[in-house]
């Protein structure tokens, strides 16, 4: 039995202030689309910089890294699992716009390959005008 | 193939996976390829990979399990050319 959406993200082992997947649009044996809002009250955009809020580019990472290869290894590995466990193993990722507090973004994920418990995945973060913001490769091991 | 053949192409594979620090001259057949040479797990997935494409051959999880050093890499690698 394929495991939904919902379960995906019911089995994510993230939660607040550190979860960057509010939802998931398509998961296949291939990749995974998913999309976060940012909220633009969060702590950290009081530092992050002085004066001029922008979302760290960790965070986009971390965003990219949760929706585009935690969400697609908690598919692949399907019901295999209760506790899945993933730890980047590498990335590597070019940012190429801002990202505002208070916007949508959406990761779009493509698997690279999983074999022996290594996920490597292609992964883009598009903005609401559909303009990539930042596009790389992220892997992760399944411990 | 010899392994001493095996082993003249495995250096460049496993040199490109090595962390900064290590030298490839600290690649020996007795080379523990994580705890000696350090790749890390992932990394040493991308060296069954080119391995893989090298010699034409597909490693299975239990050869996976078996590889701890650089001769024990050469040894799959025998076994799978002559089956």
């Amino acid at each position: 039995m394929q495991i939904t959406l919902e379960e995906i993200r019911s089995k994510l082992p993230y939660t607040k202030p550190f979860l960057f997947v509010d939802g998931l649009t398509r998961v296949d044996e291939n990749g995974v689309e998913g999309f976060y809002t940012f909220n633009k009250n969060a702590e950290f955009y009081k530092g992050h910089f002085k004066d001029n809020p922008i979302t760290p580019g960790v965070l986009l990472t971390e965003c990219m890294a949760q929706i585009g290869v935690v969400c697609l290894g908690i598919f692949l590995l399907g019901n295999a699992t209760d506790q899945t466990k993933i730890a980047l193993s590498n990335q590597h990722i070019d940012f190429l716009k801002a990202v505002m507090p208070g916007e949508k973004v959406q990761v779009v994920s493509e698997k690279v390959y999983f074999r022996f418990g290594k996920l490597k995945c292609k992964v883009r973060m598009l903005n609401e005008a559909n303009e990539t913001v930042a596009l790389g490769e992220i892997s992760g091991m399944i411990v | 193939m010899t392994s001493e053949a095996i082993f003249k192409q495995l250096i460049p594979i496993i040199s490109t996976y090595l962390p900064e620090d290590v030298s490839k001259d600290t690649i020996q057949l007795d080379s523990d390829l994580t705890a000696e040479l350090n790749i890390n797990s992932a990394h040493l997935v991308d060296v069954v990979l080119d391995v893989e494409d090298a010699f034409e051959i597909e490693f299975a999880n239990a050869d996976m399990e078996k590889l701890r050093t650089v001769n024990d890499a050469i040894s799959i690698i025998q076994t799978k050319l002559t089956n």
